[in-house]
């Protein structure tokens, strides 16, 4: 009956290997932050030096804005990276959140198809340039997954006094922000996108900025802890430790030099320490 | 159509430099889907087991309940995981959120109850006699189980690989409950959407390549045992 | 009375709240053949799992050698085989199929395989060693499901109905060889079917199930030639049935000593010893002791009316002759002959008439 004894002895290894995979044991922290942090690679570059520093292992778990920020609110992680300003001011209001730190800003740019059928390449005002895309009907796809890039646009949409959902020319993609640039190239679309996923995927697309430097349309990344204090299971010291890493000098040098030897520019304007104001910020 | 050709031939360059992790992928996928199916074929045999020879008062709501459960949407079985899993969850405290054993226990509950349901469908279309015969041979319950398992060999073979190919082709459950960790919860498909997701198209189609030769090949040797059963 | 190899005390098997099985007592005698004999669905089945160990009856014992099985019911069982209707075999060879019992009782695998061969050369079957399962005739699959009864060299055999979906010729092939090997062996055996002549070859006693109830048991001869009732007698067919001994056979007809006279029957073969004589009443032919002879039967036989039984336009009439001839007469013939209980009456049948049941040795 040796293949019974051969049966016993996978099943025996099978479990063993089971048990090793749920220890993950040791120091461990749950990061929410949003997809379009994550496709920029900035974190791919900054977590191994945290690893590093502080011995805390990071999950990184990216979701759209709204999902990252239910995650906090339900105590769900331990330090959140996310650029919705309006949203995690109501979390701080809460408890839910505290230690909350701006860390760095990018902006956004409107992107559209090289021969720009709604003529709107140069216009310094976001809003304008929205008016004139939806008095041409020209097609526009939106994230329309409650994300921090979908935030934004929204209130754009809502500071023109447009309602776009519904009609034919306004999509709606429910994805990530490549897949929705992807989807506009294919599609010789307009959107609106964070510049960093631009730049990452630019090589991909057939898609050009066309509008930006509007102040409307920074993009401003705060990082913060979820509150120990209010929820069970949520690893404070972590938490902590990874706030204070990501507004520290040496990190702060490596955001701004990020993207410079990939796309000639850096991706990424370093701000922490600095006064919100000073953004131009409403 | 340059997209789709570029993208072939740097899936292959792919597949062939090992680049974007896509062995240790593969392995993992194998991995956690092995062991979701393998729990499942205990499962499925136990319960299975019962089910087709015990008879027994609720016995047709049981075997409604194992036929609902085959037609679950993974999706929705993630989506339960992962609430209860969740730190805010009540079995918060396992920090088992986002571990590959996670996504086992999804994924298991995900085949469990198509392999229960083909086990004790092959179960039950064995002659009821044979178990009779079987015991008047002198077999105690054990051997009884293990021969008349492996008279259903085939089916019984057939349910697992159903099983299988449900669980490595599942990728809603596997996002909720796995988180897409590179290095530790990321697994062919959910690398997939992942790599789409950035855009890009070489890798995503790489990967998809790994996952259709492996359903094929599981295919294979149902096929193969199959032919040899007949041959016999 | 030698104890009981298996006994059953007041056992009652339900199922689905019907009654299945009453036997308020039954015993099994080492090294006789007890065939049960009773209609579809008279339990007879049933019985047979009570007795293998493989279903525990709702009431009552089983005992073996006079003990109890509780609690030993699989080391018994590996005491026992059972031969079903349907071979039943795995998807193995034959062979294999075979020495599956043995292989169950963790015989090695070289010697179980040599009595496994063994058993099937005994049955005719060992060419199909190899071969897998689904290409067996009936018969070849029923000798494969002896043989492997056989190779366990059980202590108690049971056979339910085991030539139930054979053809004749194969039936009695099956039905010769069975017949020799349980000879040679010896071994207690259970035999159920429906069929009344197999019961007779086989049986030393014979067990008759009707409806779940034992009606009668006793040797065979007594049984059928003398039914305890009028259920039991429709159901077994009143019949003569008597032992004789054959005392010399010449040119095609053999010479049969029985109850002082001496018949003679036509046969086509070698007899045992001991037989039985079976006659149907409709070939016994009655006429009044002194009258003219019209019919050229070759058996007459003298003796007076113990019984006569008015079934509509027939009438069943029993003459002792030293044993007891039943023959039918129609309502008419019984009015011209004139014949009542305790008349004097010339029997009369031909040679060809005479079917003979070869009898197991010491029956």
């Amino acid at each position: 009956m040796t293949w019974r004894r051969i049966a016993i002895a996978v099943a025996l290894a099978g479990l063993l290997a089971l048990a090793a995979t749920a220890c993950g044991g040791g120091k461990e922290i749950i990061l929410a932050t949003t997809t379009s942090t994550q496709d920029t690679g900035l974190l791919d570059e900054l977590l191994p030096r945290f690893k590093e520093e502080s011995g805390y292992k990071v999950k990184v778990i990216a979701v759209g804005s709204g999902e990252a920020l239910a995650m906090a609110d339900r105590g769900d992680a331990d330090a959140v990276l996310a650029h919705a300003p309006s949203s995690e001011q109501e979390l701080v209001d809460k408890g839910s959140v505290v230690n909350r730190q701006l860390v760095m800003h990018n902006d956004f740019v409107i992107v559209g198809p090289a021969n720009d059928p709604a003529g709107i390449k140069g216009m310094e005002s976001a809003t304008e340039a929205l008016t004139t895309i939806a008095d041409k009907k020209a097609p526009f796809i939106s994230r329309g997954d409650d994300s921090g890039t979908n935030k934004l646009e929204l209130k754009l949409w809502d500071k023109a006094g447009l309602k776009p959902e519904g009609q034919s020319w306004y999509e709606q993609s429910g994805q990530g922000m490549g897949a929705t640039l992807q989807i506009a190239s294919q599609r010789g679309a307009y959107t609106i996108s964070d510049r960093g996923t631009y730049l990452a995927q630019s090589s991909n697309l057939e898609l050009e900025v066309l509008v930006e430097g509007d102040p409307a349309l920074l993009n401003v990344y705060h990082v913060m802890q979820v509150n120990p204090e209010r929820f069970d299971g949520v690893n404070g010291d972590g938490g902590k430790a990874f706030v204070e890493f990501m507004v520290s000098a040496d990190t702060q040098k490596i955001v701004g030099d990020f993207g410079v030897d990939k796309f000639g520019r850096p991706l990424f304007i370093a701000d922490a320490g600095k006064a919100e104001s000073e953004l131009g910020l409403e | 159509m340059d997209l789709i050709w570029d993208g072939i031939r740097e899936a292959f360059r792919i597949l062939g430099t090992g680049d974007y992790s896509i062995w240790e992928i593969t392995l993992r996928s194998l991995f956690i889907s092995g062991s979701a199916v393998a729990i499942s074929l205990v499962i499925g045999i136990a319960v299975g087991s019962l089910l087709a020879f015990n008879e027994f008062p609720g016995r047709n709501l049981a075997f409604t309940l194992v036929n609902t459960g085959m037609g679950l949407p993974p999706v929705v079985v993630g989506l339960l995981v992962a609430i209860m899993l969740w730190r805010s969850g009540p079995l918060g405290q396992l920090d088992l959120i986002y571990t590959p054993l996670a996504m086992i226990i999804a994924q298991t509950i995900i085949a469990a109850p198509i392999v229960t349901g083909f086990t004790a469908a092959a179960l039950r279309s064995l002659s009821p006699r044979l178990r009779s015969q079987l015991y008047a041979l002198g077999a105690s319950r054990l051997q009884m189980l293990w021969l008349v398992l492996w008279e259903a060999k085939l089916p019984l073979l057939a349910a697992v690989m159903a099983g299988f190919g449900g669980a490595v082709s599942e990728i809603g459950a596997s996002i909720m409950v796995g988180g897409n960790l590179a290095g530790e919860t990321r697994v062919l498909t959910t690398a997939v959407v992942l790599e789409v997701s950035r855009g890009e198209f070489a890798p995503a189609i790489a990967l998809s390549i790994v996952l259709l030769a492996l359903i094929f090949a599981v295919n294979l040797i149902l096929t193969t045992v199959q032919q040899q059963e007949q041959r016999s | 009375m030698s104890q009981a190899k298996l006994s059953l005390h007041d056992v009652w098997v339900k199922r689905r709240g019907s009654d299945i099985l009453q036997v308020p007592h039954l015993d099994v005698f080492p090294g006789e053949v007890l065939a049960v004999i009773g209609p579809n669905g008279a339990g007879k089945t049933t019985l047979l799992t009570v007795l293998g160990l493989l279903e525990r009856p709702f009431q009552g014992e089983v005992l073996f050698e006079s003990e109890s099985v509780r609690g030993r019911e699989l080391s018994l069982r590996r005491r026992m085989a059972v031969v079903f209707q349907e071979a039943l075999l795995l998807r193995r060879s034959v062979l294999e199929n075979v020495a599956m019992g043995l292989e169950l009782r963790g015989v090695p695998r070289r010697q179980r395989r040599e009595r496994a061969l063994r058993w099937m050369e005994r049955f005719g079957i060992a060419h199909l060693a190899r071969r897998g399962p689904r290409n067996l005739s009936g018969g070849e699959a029923q000798r494969a499901s002896l043989a492997r009864a056989f190779a366990l060299e059980p202590e108690v055999l049971l056979l339910d109905e085991p030539f139930n979906g054979l053809d004749q010729p194969t039936r009695e092939a099956l039905l010769e060889e069975l017949a020799g090997v349980l000879a040679e062996t010896g071994v207690t055996t259970v035999f159920v079917t429906h069929d009344r002549d197999e019961a007779a070859r086989l049986g030393h006693r014979v067990a008759v199930l009707l409806g779940g109830r034992l009606r009668q048991v006793g040797p065979v001869a007594d049984v059928f030639a003398a039914p305890v009732n009028e259920e039991v007698a429709a159901f077994v067919g009143v019949e003569t049935m008597v032992p004789a001994r054959a005392v010399g056979d010449a040119g095609g007809l053999a010479r049969l000593e029985v109850a002082g006279h001496v018949i003679e029957a036509v046969v086509s073969g070698p007899l045992t010893p001991d037989v039985l004589v079976c006659l149907r009443p409709e070939d016994v032919v009655l006429a009044p002791p002194d009258g003219v002879m019209t019919s050229s039967a070759r058996n007459r036989l003298t003796g007076v009316v113990t019984r006569i039984v008015q079934a509509g336009a027939q009438a069943r009439v029993t003459v002792d002759c030293g044993f007891p001839l039943v023959a039918v007469v129609t309502r008419q013939s019984l009015e011209e002959l004139g014949l009542g209980v305790g008349d004097r009456v010339v029997a009369s049948f031909k040679a060809s008439a005479v079917h003979l049941i070869p009898r197991p040795a010491g029956g």
